[in-house]
């Protein structure tokens, strides 16, 4: 088991290696440079300071050169300085990250939280009233634009009936509050981003938990389990859970990396000041280091939580553990 | 024997004009139709017939074991004069492993991937004798060895998967045998096995039921385990039960042609 896990980590190495390769291929392909923004609003700019300019950023070197600067720099866990205010680009990305951390985690709390009940109950009975009803709310949830549909529930809770805030994660007067004030500030601050960024995932696992489950009841192992005298609960809790709820890990980490993009557009549209944001920013800016960073320490997030993901699967079945 | 029953005179068990039918309508289909028989105490009953005559719906059905909804039970299965058709849930559910146990055809998917066998036995041990823990895994222990399980400790710490089917189904004995039953329903447990196996299996489940004296219903496609064991033979055809008798009689002069065919089809692939 800890040789497997020597390997799998071994494996996110290449992985790494890839992804920033391509990142900065794509980054450096897109129209734009760092600051063109700015330049070409001054008419009075002249040539040599352009010029100069790209001599700062490292412009006027070939991309491959560029790359290999970073690729030597990252390795040693120096990614620079941000092109737009001069700060330690890692300094600017540990302000913003826990926020959009403690937003995904909650997301996948209330997704497994909200999807297994759910799915299950619609297993017991498939297609019976409640099976009917859940199956065309999810779909509809499913398949609703959830930026759209974020902007409909701050119209109609932040706007029309004032219970919560639209934006931001703290109030102005958030410095004045008790610590339990701070608490509650936080919580309505984030109540609509977390329900709006889990409505898709809930939507979702509660189907793939319900034919999961479907399928487990209908094995050999449960007619022994109810022969063996055991209660419905414990048949279903017990027996069945184990057994369905290993396709739902798998799904899990494979929808993380959507989890995490949707980040970018969530925060974008409260208004959260989180890690999307600043990567949404950036690849505006044309930022590219702050770029090259956030990619690097999301997708290392991302694939962590991927190896979490395999790992307790084969903590949940002995079959896999074997095999290793 | 459970005390306060031992007084009660006649069979163990007594099925009445049971009758097992899937689905509603047009679509309905009648799985076992008026079955009717009896199970002595310490008896072996060994029910025959074909694939698909009806012998694991009653078994089943005795129980209430069939899905719910999908199948429609009626009848009548007086288990020491208490009635089993119809007795709700929960009250059925203290029968259920407790007094009838049941061992299947593929112990290996019968058992739950996903625990250990010690665990899947231990959990009918708290459960019908409301053992603690410990307790529980040294009985598991105990049973296993009882089923001629050499390396018990080991065998209880193993997945289902790490056994081969024999020692899979002896771990489902062990389970079954867990709260001394007065009834097992043993539904062909040994088509799965290889010959020697088989024969392991039998000889374990017969040197069993002298030491626990329980009661046997014994579903098979095999004559020459009938020939073996049983006390009496039911011979099952098409949803109908259409010969019931002592074994030696009904192996001497079968009354019912498809017992004729049953018997013919032995004779030609010989006896033990």
């Amino acid at each position: 088991m800890g040789k497997y896990i020597l390997r799998r980590f071994a494996g996110i190495i290449p992985l790494l290696f890839g992804i920033s390769l391509l990142s900065f291929a794509v980054i450096n392909l897109a129209p734009g440079k760092p600051g063109a923004l700015e330049n070409s609003l001054n008419p009075r700019i002249s040539a040599r300071a352009l010029e100069r300019l790209e001599k700062l950023y490292e412009l006027d070197k070939p991309v491959y050169e560029r790359y290999w600067h970073w690729l030597k720099r990252t390795a040693v866990l120096d990614f620079g300085r941000s092109f737009s205010d001069n700060r330690p680009v890692i300094e600017k990305i540990a302000e913003r990250l826990p926020v959009t951390i403690t937003i995904n985690l909650l997301s996948l709390f209330l997704i497994f939280a909200a999807a297994i009940p759910l799915g299950v109950r619609c297993a017991l009975k498939p297609d019976g009233m409640l099976d009917k009803v859940m199956t065309a709310v999810m779909f509809f949830l499913f398949a609703i634009p959830t930026f759209w549909l974020a902007l409909l529930l701050m119209n109609f809770f932040g706007i029309n009936l004032r219970w919560l805030p639209v934006s931001g994660i703290t109030s102005l007067d958030y410095e004045y509050l008790s610590p339990a004030g701070k608490a509650v500030d936080i919580f309505r601050h984030l109540f609509l981003p977390v329900t709006v960024s889990s409505l898709g995932g809930i939507a979702a696992m509660a189907r793939y938990m319900r034919s999961s489950m479907i399928e487990a009841l209908a094995q050999p192992y449960i007619r022994m389990a109810r022969a063996k005298g055991l209660t419905e609960r414990s048949v279903l809790y017990k027996h069945a859970f184990r057994n369905a709820v290993m396709p739902l890990i798998t799904i899990m980490g494979l929808s993380l990396p959507g989890l995490v993009g949707g980040s970018v557009i969530f925060e974008s549209v409260f208004a959260i000041p989180g890690a999307g944001r600043l990567f949404y920013e950036a690849v505006m800016m044309r930022d590219y280091p702050l770029i090259m960073a956030e990619v690097v320490i999301v997708s290392l997030l991302t694939m962590t939580a991927n190896l979490l993901a395999d790992l307790s699967y084969a903590w949940i079945d002995p079959r896999l553990r074997d095999k290793r | 024997m459970k005390e306060g029953f031992t007084g009660v005179s006649g069979p163990l068990l007594s099925v009445r004009d049971l009758s097992v039918t899937f689905g509603r309508g047009a679509g309905e289909v009648a799985a076992a139709r008026g079955v009717s028989f009896d199970i002595g105490r310490g008896e072996t009953l060994v029910m025959a017939g074909e694939s698909g005559s009806g012998k694991t719906v009653t078994s089943l059905a005795i129980c209430g074991l069939l899905p719910e909804g999908a199948a429609s039970v009626s009848g009548s299965a007086l288990f020491y004069g208490e009635e089993l058709i119809g007795m709700p849930e929960e009250r059925l559910r203290t029968f259920r492993g407790g007094r009838i146990a049941y061992i299947f055809q593929e112990p290996s998917s019968f058992l739950n991937p996903v625990y250990s066998i010690g665990e899947q036995i231990a959990e009918a041990v708290r459960l019908h004798r409301g053992a603690g823990r410990a307790a529980a895994l040294r009985e598991t222990v105990k049973l296993l060895e009882m089923s001629g399980i050499s390396d018990a400790q080991r065998a209880a710490r193993s997945y289902p998967h790490q056994l081969s089917g024999g020692m899979n189904q002896r771990a489902a004995i062990s389970m079954a045998l867990a709260c001394k039953p007065e009834l097992l329903v043993a539904d062909e447990p040994t088509t799965s096995l290889d010959m020697t196996t088989e024969a392991e299996i039998i000889g374990l489940l017969m040197r069993l039921k002298q030491e626990m004296r329980f009661s046997l219903l014994f579903i098979t496609h095999n004559l020459a385990i009938a020939e073996r064991i049983a006390d009496k033979v039911a011979v099952m055809f098409k949803g109908e039960l259409v010969e019931n008798r002592k074994k030696d009689e009904l192996f001497a002069c079968p009354e019912h042609a498809h017992t004729r065919e049953l018997l013919a089809a032995y004779e030609k692939v010989g006896r033990f």
